[in-house]
């Protein structure tokens, strides 16, 4: 019985689908802002307004018990943070001195291993796999094994060093060894940009080489003339990726040392203090001025990035442009 | 120009020393981890390496299970993580599938905003966020956390569907309009099932990104310990020098968190590698 009714639909039922079918196509663009829609409704909330009301926020005295429209007071915490916020000195170096470390090494050791990985060695997938492993690893177990590779007591890098007969060294908890054991630890996740350059330099013409060696080209010639230069577009990627992210550093610091960002504050992270006044202290305007600032360093110094790096960064097709 | 095979042979024992060298110093860390997740509580103090433990501790991991509710923590974990593959499968799909192949007015402009969401950090959506679901009573509650993902709140995602539907020839697009399917349609019967490269990835990123998330668990969930995820009940474990959390304990745990993630890792190997790559792609 169903059978015969879907075998030969009755006339009415044809016209009213063909004139859904028209009318769906007349309003292609509709079917366009549905299939957008969910996503551009997270957008309005989890992005648009909240980074909106964050600045309206930066210029208020909102704390915890503040009920009904926080009290403005203008310029009040950004004049506060930069004249009588030493912890937002200490915090900003702390962060730089992480990022002046961690972001050569990290991007120096991921290019090296891809060309040595890159030189058609067998068994190159296994080797990649094993540099890959680690930035597998969820970040808050890579820094709760590190927490145990590095205390003072029963750490196995101190057992090493007692071993080799070199003084043990408290990592986590003298002021100097705190912030080489973030760079140590941001340097055991570098697989990540070491897949990324893999893939850019398995992207560049073997011809090239081939006129190069033709020509007389030493290993060190390729390097420096041929896959540094095509390089230069996935290293400045790499770079800005690995900054932006790197001004957040947050989990590894807080799992590690705590809020207070251990002995004398010397892993006191920006965003630890951004944390901490906002959910230990509940200044939630001064929380936002904070955040705002950080904003604007990470979104200057990417445009200042981004605006000079034709100046450096090289890419093949801008070439074919120019008359 | 031809090398001398000793040359060659040299210059290629030398490669291999160094990757040999600092493959192992990579796997330290893990290697480490998995020994002493197996070690007993009184190895520990013993100043003495050992990589291998005797006796092999097997029963830390049973013990575990009674010592903290890893269920109730992998129930919680396993809420995101329903809600970030929903969120990349469904909404980003249709999205990434909009913005490559149906023209609607202002497509661009939405496409800008899309790319420029990927470039705005984290931390100042943080606290008017935390402060707005606090208004609606949410925090405490797995809302926060789920409905961006359901939503498919992930510009990354998004470009990488777009970037790969772009690439899926017109023709089978337009014989497929032409023959009466709905852009739903070829959405569903087309684009998805070719896009099994990429949902692969996708679904990879997904998974991990909710799994390793420890920010907003902390933020939202962390003074209720019912509600906690395996990312927070690991944090947890740190900093107690008690019975039930010495450090044999805690790298179980640790073991606990990790597998899982290999094991995506070795299925998922050849896929995200390419999505990886992909995420380079985004400099053009």
């Amino acid at each position: 019985m169903q059978a015969s009714i879907k075998a030969q639909p009755s006339q009415s039922d044809k016209t009213w689908k063909l004139r859904m079918q028209e009318w769906w196509f007349r309003n292609r663009s509709l079917v366009g802002f549905a299939f957008i829609l969910p996503w551009f409704a997270s957008f309005i909330i989890f992005d648009g307004m909240p980074f909106i009301y964050n600045l309206y926020l930066s210029f208020t005295d909102y704390q915890i018990g503040t009920v009904g429209t926080p009290p403005w007071i203008g310029l009040e915490n950004y004049v506060e943070i930069f004249t009588e916020d030493k912890l937002f000195g200490k915090s900003m170096y702390n962060t730089v001195y992480y990022l002046g470390f961690s972001v050569p090494l990290r991007l120096i050791f991921a290019f090296l291993i891809a060309l040595l990985l890159n030189m058609r060695v067998r068994g190159m997938e296994l080797y990649r796999t094993l540099f890959y492993v680690p930035s597998v690893v969820p970040l808050v177990a890579a820094t709760v094994i590190f927490a145990g590779l590095l205390n003072t007591r029963y750490g196995l890098l101190n057992q090493l060093f007692v071993l080799l007969g070199i003084t043990p060294v408290r990592w986590l908890s003298s002021p100097d060894a705190i912030k080489p054991s973030l760079i140590l630890l941001s340097l055991w996740g570098f697989g990540g940009q070491m897949i990324i350059f893999l893939a850019g330099l398995q992207g560049i013409p073997d011809d090239l080489y081939e006129a190069a060696a033709i020509d007389g080209g030493t290993g060190w010639h390729r390097l420096v003339y041929i896959t540094v230069p095509l390089m230069t577009p996935t290293i400045f990627f790499n770079m800005l990726i690995a900054l932006i992210g790197g001004f957040q550093i947050f989990e590894q610091v807080f799992i590690l040392l705590n809020t207070d960002g251990g002995p004398l504050q010397a892993g006191l992270v920006y965003m630890l203090h951004v944390y901490n006044k906002a959910f230990r202290d509940f200044e939630f305007g001064y929380s936002a001025a904070l955040s705002v600032i950080l904003f604007l360093i990470i979104f200057v110094l990417t445009i200042v990035l981004v605006y000079t790096s034709n100046r450096w960064v090289f890419y093949g097709d801008a070439q074919d442009d120019e008359p | 120009m031809i090398e001398d095979p000793r040359v060659r042979a040299f210059r290629h024992f030398v490669i291999y020393m160094i990757l040999t060298a600092g493959a192992f110093v990579m796997m330290v860390p893990l290697m480490w981890t998995v020994s002493t997740s197996l070690k007993t509580r009184d190895k520990i103090t013993i100043r003495q390496l050992e990589l291998i433990p005797d006796p092999v501790a097997w029963e830390n991991y049973p013990r575990l299970f009674e010592m903290r509710p890893i269920g109730i923590y992998t129930r919680n974990t396993m809420i995101i993580v329903a809600a970030a593959l929903f969120g990349a499968w469904v909404p980003c799909t249709l999205a990434g599938y909009a913005f490559a192949r149906i023209a609607f007015p202002g497509r661009n402009i939405f496409f800008g905003i899309l790319l420029a969401t990927m470039m705005l950090p984290y931390v100042v959506r943080l606290i008017p966020l935390f402060l707005f679901f606090d208004e609606i009573g949410w925090t405490r509650t797995f809302g926060p956390l789920v409905l961006p993902r359901l939503l498919g709140h992930n510009a990354f995602y998004i470009f990488l569907y777009r970037q790969f539907f772009r690439g899926i020839p017109e023709d089978i697009y337009d014989s497929a309009r032409i023959d009466g399917c709905s852009e739903f349609g070829v959405w569903w019967r087309i684009f998805m099932p070719m896009s099994r490269p990429v949902l692969a990835a996708v679904s990879i990123f997904a998974f991990s990104f909710a799994w390793n998330d420890f920010l907003n668990p902390l933020i939202y969930l962390g003074p209720n310990k019912e509600l906690w995820t395996l990312a927070l009940g690991l944090n947890g474990m740190r900093g107690f020098e008690g019975e039930d959390s010495s450090l044999n304990m805690i790298m179980t745990f640790s073991m606990l968190m990790i597998i899982p993630m290999l094991v995506v890792f070795y299925f998922g190997q050849k896929h995200l590698i390419s999505g990886v790559t992909a995420q380079g792609s985004l400099k053009g």
